[in-house]
């Protein structure tokens, strides 16, 4: 096939190579990875006010997601496919604890404690949803049935609605939208596509009636025309556009923005801090950032092509999207074309359950493209 | 469940899945392309406009206030000079709720309720992002407080700025005035930018009358603020110039001891350099501190000075006018002599009263009991014993028109030009000015009151030492100055043209008659020359504060103190070689020569051995001069 050829030729020739071998490596991927997260410390240490706290705190969650993803590698991907539905369950459940025990923070219960460490259980479901649809229809008829889609369908609006009732809007359509890409993937039919895009249209309104908080009203209001309230809700909005804009082509030097600095810009090491980036770096600094995303991505739709099983095909394949669309939700909100959810901008905002999730989700696509040789030797 | 992935499909698993990725790649190319356009757009097309956000944000020029001039007095002693002062200030833009915001400040340190008045008036007229103050002058514990609580008060700020302060306080009040904030009047009359960096303007005295010279130049700064207005860095800075310095000709001693030498009493004193017109002392009692003005005075204070029948604010010097009385003697002497009216020959019988044809009513001789000064009066003795009724005969013989245009040049009846706001001019009445003020005519019995310095006729305290010098220096007339030299620069003597035509002589009679006011036995300033050890010339004056019956007597049991006569005295010194001139009236003083000359002793006393040390200084000084040239000499 001319599409097989096509993904073939990208594939990596260090995949034979011996460590990666042992040790159940992607070495391209592991080593995008490793750049992107020293591009994010390096911002992040400008962001956070030249501070090594929250640097410090980033490497180790860092160093601890490299470990988790090493760890994640070594199971091979049926196991994970075999146990989805039990961190499925355990996301579940943990979703229902926050909104009974959760500790708050800006109005809203986002965190579970647990003793030594807070964790964000919705954080956990971007990547236990696609995990368990994955499974699920990796083991039935392409392209879904009707039964199959309504219980794909059922699997992934569970979690979306206790995240949004949190209220976390934007985790909540990141986590649906990762759902729905795993049934996209496996070939959901033209009618459902049609007949799903309609229901979401009519959701609009009902949302904006229902399930919005006047809060979240502001600001999609905001974001169709921010500077009718500089300063008040379209404050985030105009400042960080002007820290992007001001940063021009080759931006004003690291730990020389003034809007980051100078803290107009809000949120500067969590949700905005490609506004620091970018005011700092400038375009040139934003397309290197991007080139590393798409090579990143890239490689997830080629280790997606390359499984050996619809379950990898399935994770690999829409973990690489919903990767994408973090990288856009969060680009297009900080740049004033979305409007403003909580969501990181992945591997560089700061942010310990994030950063986690993301390498347990890279750490079983580890496993997921070092399976056909797993088969080899096991052969 | 199991059949149907035991039926399931590999290859068209695949395909299906390798389709929909191309598909979903795609869209994710096509999303990507529009975040980068997007970025490019703000980057690269707008850049400039958000550049020149970004500096708007964070770029805001700040006036840098000049140092206001210091005044000192002639020996270098500072009478007003700037002090730091930490002000609680307020930045509008900056706070979000305000009224909760002052509301928590007053839970931290105490606020009253006229600070919180006066600070929304503040509010209304100042400019953006401007510190608008809320409290003046905290103390340490104040600062402290606020600076522990700093992340609560958001807009906040505790800024030091320099506060006018007199360190001598109500001394030279009436002199150096004060410095206040500026009022809505003054703000439309000032231009802006000058006072951009300041908030007070001269209100009163020097301050005021040398606004311009003592502002100084406003500086700016570019700093860069932080999104809560707090100054990060100064990017770019043009100095201030600090307003010029001022050197005054008076003597803080000789104002201290003047000051005290009322000693309770109201009045006022002038003491005056003959030759350059330098005032030495200035004094008004009461006085008020006029520290309490700097930074607003509060409603309860300026109630107690205003409403005081002391009047401490009233500047008695300058602006306070009394009739002269027998002070004006030797200068109506000399005219009437200048006109050949009289001669030094000239004398008169004195019955202790005197009757002009037409007018039942005696006009009486205040200085003498009945049976008047007697017969053989002469214009010296006139002086001496102050007889009225020679001068009545003697002004009678004049005629007003002689009187008023003779005595101007002696600096009556018309402003001095001192270097004071708000001086009076006194009045020296003419016909015309009768005609226009009382429409009515001028007659001889107005003559024969001014005569003796009563009447319609009135003169400022400062007018009378002005008087007094122009009589000792004979007829040299220079205009009264307090400023010696500004930034160092000596301020000249303003001479004004003269066109006395009296003779030497009789300036020689009239200066003799003067000096036995208080050296002759008979003189009615006797009292001040035991132990003297130059001469003093001087006039005695007595001003009536109500008229008194001419067939009654003067009983001051009979009236309340604020009734009593107001008493003169106008003297130069050293009588043969003058060189300071005084005038002063004390206020319900009674006699001119018990009450005003003794004030005046004292000050001509500390005058005249502050010279004797002056002198003997010059020449130590200039004997270790001459020692240290020769020992330098001999080094070499």
């Amino acid at each position: 096939m001319q599409s097989n050829d096509f993904v073939r030729r990208f594939q990596s020739p260090g995949g034979d190579r011996i460590i990666s071998r042992v040790m159940n490596i992607d070495l391209i991927l592991f080593v995008l990875l490793l750049m992107l997260c020293a591009f994010g410390l390096i911002v992040l240490y400008s962001a956070g006010g030249q501070d090594l706290f929250y640097v410090k705190r980033q490497f180790i969650f860092m160093v601890t997601g490299f470990i988790l993803m090493l760890l994640v590698a070594q199971f091979p991907a049926r196991s994970w496919e075999r146990w989805a539905f039990v961190f499925y369950g355990i996301g579940l459940v943990s979703l229902a604890a926050v909104l009974i025990f959760g500790v708050g923070a800006k109005g809203a219960q986002r965190w579970l404690d647990i003793g030594f460490t807070r964790l964000q259980p919705a954080e956990f479901m971007k990547v236990c949803v696609p995990l368990m649809i994955s499974a699920y229809l990796g083991k039935r008829f392409v392209p879904p049935t009707a039964k199959h889609v309504f219980w794909s369908a059922f699997m992934v609006i569970l979690p979306t609605l206790l995240i949004i009732l949190q209220p976390d809007l934007g985790t909540g359509i990141l986590v649906f939208v990762s759902g729905f890409l795993v049934l996209f993937l496996a070939g959901l039919r033209k009618r459902y596509l049609i007949g799903s895009s309609l229901l979401a249209l009519a959701a609009v309104p009902m949302m904006w009636i229902f399930v919005l908080r006047d809060y979240q009203k502001q600001r999609v209001l905001t974001l169709l025309s921010p500077e009718d309230d500089k300063l008040g809700a379209g404050w985030n909005i105009v400042q960080s556009k002007t820290a992007i804009g001001s940063g021009g082509i080759s931006g004003k030097g690291w730990t020389e923005g003034t809007q980051s600095q100078l803290n107009f810009l809000p949120e500067s090491h969590t949700d905005f801090i490609i506004a620091v980036l970018a005011e700092e770096f400038g375009l040139i600094g934003v397309l290197t950032l991007f080139t590393l995303y798409l090579l990143v991505i890239g490689r997830c739709i080629i280790i997606a092509t390359n499984a050996q099983s619809q379950f990898g095909r399935l994770l690999a394949g829409s973990f690489g999207l919903v990767f994408f669309f973090y990288i856009f939700v969060n680009m297009g909100m900080v740049s004033g074309i979305l409007p403003v959810v909580g969501a990181p901008l992945p591997m560089i905002s700061y942010g310990g359950t994030a950063i986690l999730t993301l390498f347990i989700g890279f750490g079983m696509l580890m496993a997921i493209s070092t399976e056909p040789k797993r088969i080899r030797t096991q052969l | 469940m199991q059949h149907e992935a035991a039926f399931s499909d590999p290859t068209r698993e695949r395909n299906i899945f390798v389709g929909r990725i191309v598909i979903a790649s795609f869209f994710v190319l096509a999303m990507a392309l529009v975040l980068l356009a997007r970025y490019a757009d703000l980057q690269v097309t707008q850049h400039q406009d958000f550049v020149t956000n970004s500096d708007n944000n964070r770029v805001h020029i700040r006036p840098v206030p000049p140092a206001r001039g210091v005044i000192y007095d002639r020996n270098g002693e500072i009478l007003a000079d700037n002090r730091s002062a930490s002000n609680l200030t307020i930045i509008r833009e900056r706070t979000k709720d305000l009224n909760s915001l002052i509301t928590k400040i007053g839970s931290l340190i105490q606020l009253s309720d006229a600070d919180i008045k006066r600070f929304y008036k503040r509010l209304e007229r100042r400019r953006p992002f401007e510190q608008t103050p809320l409290k003046f002058n905290l103390s340490a514990e104040e600062q402290a407080i606020l600076a522990v609580n700093e992340y609560l008060l958001e807009g906040v700020k505790v800024s030091a700025r320099l506060t006018r302060s007199y360190p001598k306080g109500e001394l030279f009040a009436h002199v150096v005035g004060y410095v206040g904030r500026i009022n809505e009047r003054e703000l439309r009359a000032i231009d802006s930018i000058k006072y951009s960096g300041t908030d007070s303007i001269g209100k009163v005295g020097l301050e005021k009358f040398y606004e311009q010279n003592l502002l100084g130049e406003v500086g700016s700064e570019h700093v860069e603020t932080n999104a809560k207005g707090r100054v990060m860095r100064v990017l770019d800075q043009a100095n201030p110039n600090a307003g010029n310095d001022l050197v005054l000709h008076l003597d803080s001693r000789l104002q201290q001891i003047s000051y005290d030498a009322f000693d309770g009493e109201r009045g006022a004193l002038i003491a005056m350099d003959i030759k350059n017109g330098g005032i030495l002392a200035m004094v008004s009692a009461p006085s008020y501190d006029p520290n309490l003005f700097v930074s607003g005075i509060s409603q309860k204070n300026y109630d107690l000075l205003v409403n005081s029948t002391d009047k401490p604010l009233f500047n008695r010097a300058i602006r306070g006018q009394y009739p002269p009385g027998s002070t004006v003697k030797p200068l109506f002497g000399l005219i009437g002599l200048t006109n050949k009216n009289i001669t030094t020959d000239t004398k008169i019988e004195d019955p202790g009263f005197f009757i002009m044809e037409g007018i039942e009513r005696p006009w009486r001789d205040h200085n003498s009991k009945r049976g008047g000064h007697g017969s053989d009066v002469d214009l010296a003795e006139a002086i001496i014993e102050s007889c009225d009724v020679f001068f009545y005969k003697m002004g009678i013989k004049t005629g007003i028109d002689a009187l008023s245009s003779q005595s101007a040049i002696f600096g009556l009846g018309a402003k001095t030009g001192i270097d004071l706001p708000g001086e009076a001019s006194g009045i020296m009445p003419t016909r015309k000015w009768k005609k226009e003020s009382r429409n009515a005519a001028w007659y001889n019995g107005d003559t024969i009151n001014m005569s003796i310095g009563q009447g319609f006729m009135l003169t400022t305290p400062l007018q009378l030492a002005v008087m007094a010098s122009r009589i000792a220096s004979k007829g040299n007339i220079v205009q009264p100055q307090i400023v010696k030299s500004i930034n160092n620069e000596a301020q000249p003597t303003i001479f004004l043209p003269s066109d006395s035509k009296i003779d030497e002589e009789n300036w020689t009679y009239v200066h003799g008659a003067m000096k036995d006011v208080v050296h002759s036995s008979r003189g009615t300033a006797k009292s001040i020359s035991s132990g003297l050890l130059y001469q003093i010339a001087g006039k005695t004056g007595t001003a009536q504060v109500v008229s008194i019956n001419a067939d009654e007597d003067y009983d001051k049991s009979k009236l309340n103190k604020r009734q009593w006569d107001h008493a003169l005295f106008i003297a130069f010194a050293p009588a043969e070689n003058p060189e300071i001139a005084i005038g002063l009236i004390v206020e319900n003083g009674e006699h001119g020569s018990s009450v005003a000359a003794p004030i005046a002793r004292k000050v001509l006393d500390a005058y005249m051995s502050n010279r004797q040390d002056r002198e003997k200084e010059l020449i130590s000084k200039s004997k270790a001069e001459k020692t240290e040239q020769g020992y330098l000499a001999y080094a070499e």
